[in-house]
């Protein structure tokens, strides 16, 4: 059989490091056909390699049979090759339609038609005049991926698409992936999550450290063979003792209701939050549902006003006004959703971004930095957290995401928190780097530390979190236990069915 | 009275003019993305080049459209700053501002205190006879009146067209724009051309039309208020004519009240339009609504095309 799209030999060399090393790979038309491999593998790089962004240093790519070079997305989309970015190429404040017809032919009218006539086909609702910047980041998910399909590709490359979604969004996904597979697109499927590449790709090729270690029809093995093939040794899921929850709170928010500054934010409605030492909580719900309110009131980047009711109370001490200096003297440490930006300063080393939460632990004297210690600290984080870089005066926005984020958590935790505040810990980190960070998160929880954690990732929620709570619309569900909670109940409050349940745990 | 009203709304229509052309072209130049904060300079290149050139030429269709050029080359000097080595833009901005200022010092070195005839005002008919209208809207230079066609297609063609989809697109996320193929830094060099070109209109309307004379300094601030107007115009260019009127009749405001003999400081009426327009502004800015929606969120960063 004749393949779609086959690579031989590709290589791509970085300065540094060569990030694809002699890569075979064949699609053949109408299967799904994943990538598999940890951040860093190659597989960024490969893409960009197929979606013509970047050109290899060596080697062939034959498209339908003929050897072709592909010099840009243009020309790869004029191929028929589609790509839905892991961050997505909208512009929030466009509509829908417009985005659209930024990339396709064709009028706004007519393309409104047949946005929402292909929304119907592949199941991707969708209102074509809607402006982006009030869509849901699955919402948005189903604009990129329309605005490839009205493209008509051959071959559709989705680069981490779940990592935005909720549990039905994933398997309203992969339906649309299926139907389209059957209409014969071939889909190249990159990600590092074992379990959906199993439910889902008829093929998967395995890249480890910029080369091909095997190709596998994922069906036909373990979660545990396949992340053996790709890490290339044997993790085990953490170990989770039950909770010994102390009982006084270190974090308490009663009957809160707020209003956001930002038009776009969403309302805070009585949500009732109780945080104990030597547990840990976890928040599930879609992003965009009041977590980034939540997380801003906590951390005191946003304080309550007049016009709010509620408290927040960290430890025994009432914090609504308090500023995030003075939260952090109380013992909180913070990691948000953004690391560049919020989570660190992008233009600064890691030395100083280590002294910027960092400089009351001895790091400055009579308002004075201390160099050594700084850069002692800085490279205590690295080496504790297997952060790869190029040392402590790297500038934190030459990190790759999954590495800044190790760095961050280690930054916090190295201070030793009494209360640690997560948003999204593992975004987008592999298998290896996201089980380090919940491994350390239970190492902390164990020495007594209050942990809340905020995350999409309900599979990682179930592995730390010792209770749940779901935020739908700005209402926090009440708390289940998590080693008793199900995924189908956790799926269905994070639509906003638990209006009426009891308090469980 | 009514005479006096008439004409201070006749004067207005001119008054603003030149700031409608430089606000209109800078709306567009921020709508990509790019600050271009020398349009004083560019204003003043304009004023210089449209003077000499139509005073030597004794053609004012030459001499806007070398004033134009003038402003359009300046313009592109300061795009091959910040599109080519990624200059800071504020920092490009100001210097090519004061480039600017001082080569027309240098152009209309020998014309300094000159006059020249000034721009005709069309004659329109019975339209320019109607009573009231006609004196009011019915009795200027051409230049006001490609002024306002000018803010109508710029107006039409970012909220109408796909180019303005484009451009805005550029504008709210450069990276973005790229991912789906479009050259972000040509749009933006065209943008910037075309700005500058604006701006060398506005100016050379002042030395052509609105005060008939080449002095050094004559822009006076003018560009400034012009980058005060496109926020002030949320960058709608229907919005930023109105401010531009609206500038206007303030300015002449002291001439008018003059007139009529109250006993108002001269210098509290010359700093109003000032005072108005950091009043309006930050009036503005508490809409955090109004300004998400309009606002190209890439303003004033530096994008790096291999990064």
């Amino acid at each position: 059989m004749n393949s779609l799209l086959q690579l031989r030999g590709i290589s791509k060399i970085y300065p540094a490091v060569v990030a694809n090393d002699r890569i075979d790979l064949d699609i053949a038309p109408g299967e799904i056909h994943a990538i598999l491999g940890e951040n860093g593998a190659g597989k960024s790089t490969l893409m960009k390699l197929i979606y013509g962004v970047s050109q290899p240093d060596e080697g062939n790519i034959t498209w339908q049979g003929k050897p072709v070079v592909i010099k840009s997305p243009a020309q790869a989309r004029n191929l028929g090759i589609g790509m839905v970015f892991q961050h997505f190429s909208l512009f929030e404040s466009l509509s829908v339609a417009q985005n659209i017809s930024l990339a396709v032919k064709g009028s706004i009218k007519h393309l409104s038609e047949q946005v929402e006539a292909v929304g119907e086909e592949f199941g991707l609702p969708l209102s074509a005049d809607t402006l982006v910047h009030s869509l849901s980041v699955g919402e948005r998910q189903r604009v990129e991926i329309i605005r490839c399909l009205l493209q008509q590709p051959k071959l559709l490359i989705m680069d981490e698409p779940t990592s935005v979604l909720p549990p039905q969004g994933v398997q309203q996904l992969f339906n649309t992936l299926r139907k389209l597979r059957d209409t014969g697109c071939s889909i190249l499927y990159i990600s590092h999550k074992l379990e959906e590449i199993r439910q889902l790709c008829d093929k998967a090729t395995i890249l480890r450290s910029g080369k091909v270690v095997a190709t596998a029809r994922p069906g036909e093995h373990s979660n545990e063979e396949l992340a053996h093939l790709m890490i290339g040794r044997t993790i085990a899921p953490p170990e989770h003792a039950p909770a010994e929850p102390a009982s006084e709170q270190a974090l308490s928010v009663t009957q809160l209701a707020y209003e956001p500054d930002d038009p776009f934010g969403t309302r805070l409605k009585d949500i009732n939050l109780q945080v104990y030492p030597g547990e840990i909580v976890g928040i599930a719900g879609v992003s965009g549902n009041g977590q980034n309110e939540l997380m801003r009131l906590i951390s005191g980047e946003e304080m309550l006003t007049k016009q709010d009711t509620g408290d927040i109370f960290i430890g025994s001490q009432k914090s609504n006004t308090l500023t995030a200096t003075q939260r952090r003297t109380l013992g909180l440490g913070f990691v948000p959703e953004e690391r560049l930006g919020r989570g660190a300063v992008p233009d600064l080393s890691l030395s100083f971004n280590g002294l910027l939460t960092a400089y009351r632990h001895g790091l400055t004297r009579f308002g004075m930095i201390r160099h050594k210690k700084v850069r002692a600290f800085a490279d205590e984080c690295i080496a504790q957290n297997d952060v790869r870089c190029g040392g402590n005066q790297s500038v934190a926005a030459s990190l790759s995401g999954g590495n800044l984020q190790k760095f961050i958590v280690g930054r916090e935790i190295a201070l030793a928190p009494s209360l640690f505040v997560l948003s999204q810990p593992t975004w987008g980190l592999d298998v290896g780097a996201a089980s380090n960070i919940r491994k350390a998160l239970l190492q902390l929880r164990d020495n007594g530390a209050a942990i809340l954690v905020v995350s999409e990732e309900l599979e990682e929620l179930f592995e730390i979190s010792d209770r749940l709570h779901v935020i739908y619309d700005g209402y926090l569900s009440p708390s289940l236990n998590a080693r008793s909670a199900t995924a189908t109940q956790i799926g269905r409050w994070m639509t906003g069915e638990f209006s009426n349940a009891g308090e469980v745990a | 009275m009514l005479d006096s009203v008439i004409f201070l709304l006749a004067s207005t229509l001119a008054a603003a003019t030149p700031l409608l052309f430089a606000a209109v072209g800078e709306a567009v130049v921020e709508k990509t993305g790019v600050l271009n904060l020398s349009i004083e300079g560019m204003m003043a290149i304009g004023a210089a080049t449209g003077f000499v050139v139509a005073t030597l030429s004794g053609s004012y269709v030459q001499g806007f459209a070398m004033a134009a050029i003038a402003s359009a080359l300046l313009s592109a000097v300061f795009a091959g700053l910040v599109l080519t080595f990624l200059a800071n833009q504020v920092a490009a901005g100001l210097a090519i501002g004061i480039l600017g200022l001082g080569l027309s010092v240098l152009i209309g070195k020998e014309f300094e205190g000159t006059t020249i005839i000034p721009l005709q005002d069309l004659d329109l008919g019975t339209l320019s006879e109607l009573p009231f209208i006609g004196p009011v809207l019915f009795s200027h230079d051409v230049m006001v009146y490609v002024g306002m066609a000018t803010v109508i297609v710029c107006w039409w063609v970012l909220s109408h067209t796909r180019l303005g989809l484009i451009i805005r697109a550029v504008g709210e996320s450069p990276s973005a724009a790229a991912t789906i193929g479009y050259p972000v830094l040509l749009i933006r060099l065209l943008a910037i051309v075309f700005g500058g070109a604006m701006a060398g209109l506005g100016g050379a309307y002042l030395t052509l039309a609105y005060t008939p004379l080449w002095a050094e300094g004559l822009v006076a601030g003018r560009g400034w208020i012009v980058v005060a107007l496109v926020v002030f115009g949320m960058w709608r260019p229907l919005r930023i004519a109105i401010g531009a009127y609206l500038f206007g009749a303030v300015s002449l405001l002291e001439l008018f009240i003059q007139g009529q003999g109250y006993a108002i400081p001269s210098q509290l009426m010359s700093a109003m339009p000032y005072i108005i327009t950091i009043t309006v502004l930050a009036v503005i800015s508490r809409n955090p609504r109004l300004i998400r929606l309009n606002h190209p969120a890439s303003l004033g960063q530096t994008y790096n095309k291999s990064a």
